[in-house]
């Protein structure tokens, strides 16, 4: 190690090397030390799923001990005699998710061909940023607005014409039997339809632009219309991605807690008609927890907690996994 | 030509009815901003911001719940904020290929979008429990596991976007890695950060159900972070269910000033964001 540092006249001494020295030591334990703790924040993340799955599985174990296996396909929902079982907010949460997905797959795909290929250019910015609004409304609201604009609507038109028109057919007369209420899974399904519309929309928008522009040109070339172009190169291209963001959509729906509650009724009972009240996980959870006695009950909630968060956990990271392939794709 | 005509038709039905996919979106976002503002101006007053949620039948406002919500947002955001920063740093910084990194950005992904009443449970399970008693900082905490995944995401994602070159040459003067990473590569993604706090507060101050079983609510004035603590989002819940009316007004005025506020928020969040990209 040289003292080659000639600061102005002063001659390079014994002292200017020992501070050079130290303040090298001091960077280098700042250096280290804030890698450490960027890497330990990172693991953090880690850590956070870790606790919670296992406080749900903690959380749940007098449950699993009391109703083992039984408690996904029982339907009896009883805090009087603490007999409790899964099924009615198991099907409910599905049935409400995939009443969404039926209305927004088609919708949020539809709206992306129009931003990617008929808007004019102007307004494809305020269009796309009005949609991804909707994902910034709070939850809470759409949950309001259910309850007080939408589902006296739902009720006074939307069902009885269901109704009517669905009434002579057999099989689709029971799906939409029953007095309209207003506030059943059929509503819910729709409030999560808009809500989960503008994840599948940024997506789906997102993966159409890796489409290299030369596919596209190719097809219209040979005489293709725009719809012939989507049908046939770019949707069977983007085929993984889109796929990846109707997926997401389906994990946010499957988990959506307060519009849900609002709009659902939370009966515990399964009903065959789309128009009957019903209640999901997240709605049962958040409508009893605070008002559970006994660790019974408690515990059983947690455990509806830890199946749904099974459910989405799986269903979003085969979202990522497609996604991710996607990305590649456009990558290389 | 019967060929011709058939496809130029089910071009036109197709592509009409994309547009009509989009104005059904755009329709549902001003019929829930009209419905706001046509059952929430009403009991707009300066009454909201003075004074307490009454009981039924009285008069009175949100200033505890508006309270309540800026005291757990802040802290949320104060929790979270730097742990998703210094997680994001280390993600695009040091560990920008490593399988720690994978991992993390794949699981950082699933919390992003997973449940936030799950939040709820987990918070419940490891703070309430323990500590005997629902709580603001309970709250507080939860709102943080919420906040971390969205900043993680954005930091990541915007210090990826700092040009290699600008490190490279830090780095050639003699700076230390950290100081790089804090006095160059923070510097040239400010904007950016900024906008992922100001998404993640958007994102929290909205949220109700992990608030529900951590910090429940209070009637009451209360800055004690031991005890249980108002915020509009609960209010809302809980006024909006009730069969009184003035509650109702409540929580429809509560519902415009939250709205309001959050797409304030996204939408500066946006503009900062797209500015960063322009420059």
């Amino acid at each position: 190690m040289t003292d080659a540092v000639a600061i102005g006249e002063g001659v390079p001494s014994r002292a200017v090397g020992q501070d050079r020295n130290r303040v090298l030591r001091r960077l280098k334990l700042g250096d280290t030390g804030f890698r450490i703790l960027t890497q330990i924040s990172a693991a953090t993340v880690l850590l956070i799923l870790c606790g919670v799955i296992l406080s749900l599985m903690i959380g749940s174990l007098p449950a699993i001990k009391e109703f083992g296996v039984g408690f996904l396909f029982t339907q009896s929902w009883n805090p009087v005699t603490e007999k409790f079982g899964a099924l009615a907010p198991i099907s409910g949460t599905l049935i409400t998710a995939a009443i969404a997905m039926l209305i927004a797959v088609p919708v949020g795909l539809g709206i992306s061909i129009f931003l990617t290929e008929l808007c004019p250019q102007p307004l494809r910015r305020p269009i796309a940023i009005a949609i991804e609004l909707l994902a910034g409304i709070p939850s809470i609201i759409y949950g309001i607005w259910g309850l007080f604009v939408f589902a006296p609507f739902v009720q006074e038109y939307i069902e009885p014409a269901l109704i009517t028109v669905f009434g002579p057919i057999p099989i689709l007369s029971t799906l939409f039997a029953g007095p309209p209420y207003g506030i059943g899974m059929l509503t819910a399904g729709f409030i999560l339809a808009i809500m989960v519309l503008p994840f599948i929309t940024s997506i789906s928008r997102d993966v159409f632009d890796t489409v290299p522009p030369m596919l596209k040109e190719a097809a219209r070339g040979i005489g293709c219309t725009t719809w012939e172009v989507m049908r046939n190169v770019v949707i069977p291209y983007t085929r993984i991605g889109v796929i990846g963001g109707v997926m997401l959509g389906l994990g946010r729906a499957l988990g959506e807690t307060m519009a849900v509650t609002f709009v659902i009724g939370n009966a515990h009972k399964i009903s065959p008609s789309l128009l009957a009240p019903g209640t999901t996980i997240s709605a049962t959870i958040a409508n009893e927890f605070t008002e559970a006695v006994g660790d019974i009950y408690t515990s059983a909630l947690i455990e509806l907690g830890l199946i749904l968060f099974v459910i989405t956990f799986i269903v979003l990271a085969i979202a990522r996994l497609m996604l991710m392939r996607i990305e590649k794709k456009a990558g290389a | 030509m019967a060929l011709y005509d058939a496809r130029r038709r089910s071009n036109t039905i197709v592509m009409g009815l994309c547009v009509a996919a989009s104005a059904f979106g755009l329709a549902f976002l001003v019929l829930i901003l009209l419905a706001l503002l046509w059952n929430g101006l009403a009991g707009l007053t300066p009454s909201v911001f003075i004074e307490m949620t009454p009981p039924p039948g009285s008069s009175g406002g949100l200033l505890n719940a508006i309270l309540g919500s800026l005291i757990m947002t802040v802290l949320g955001v104060a929790f979270g904020a730097p742990l998703g920063m210094l997680a994001g740093t280390y993600m695009a910084e040091y560990g920008r290929y490593s399988k720690l990194t994978f991992f993390v950005r794949f699981i950082n992904d699933i919390l992003l979008s997973a449940p936030s009443i799950i939040v709820g449970l987990f918070v419940y399970e490891v703070i309430v429990v323990r500590m005997g008693h629902f709580s603001g900082i309970a709250g507080a905490i939860a709102l943080a596991v919420i906040v971390v995944p969205v900043v993680v995401r954005t930091t990541e994602d915007m210090l990826l976007l700092v040009p290699g070159p600008l490190r490279e040459a830090a780095t050639a003067l003699g700076l230390p890695r950290s100081h790089m990473i804090i006095r160059v590569a923070y510097r040239a993604a400010r904007a950016g950060l900024v906008t992922g706090v100001l998404l993640a507060v958007a994102r929290v101050s909205g949220e109700t159900a992990p608030l529900l079983f951590t910090a429940l609510n209070n009637q009451f004035l209360s800055t004690n972070l031991n005890a249980p603590m108002a915020s509009v989002p609960a209010v809302i819940f809980q006024f909006a269910l009730s069969p009184y009316r003035d509650w109702q007004q409540l929580a429809w005025t509560g519902a415009l000033i939250i709205t309001f506020a959050v797409l304030a928020l996204s939408i500066t969040a946006r503009v900062l964001a797209r500015q960063r990209i322009a420059k």
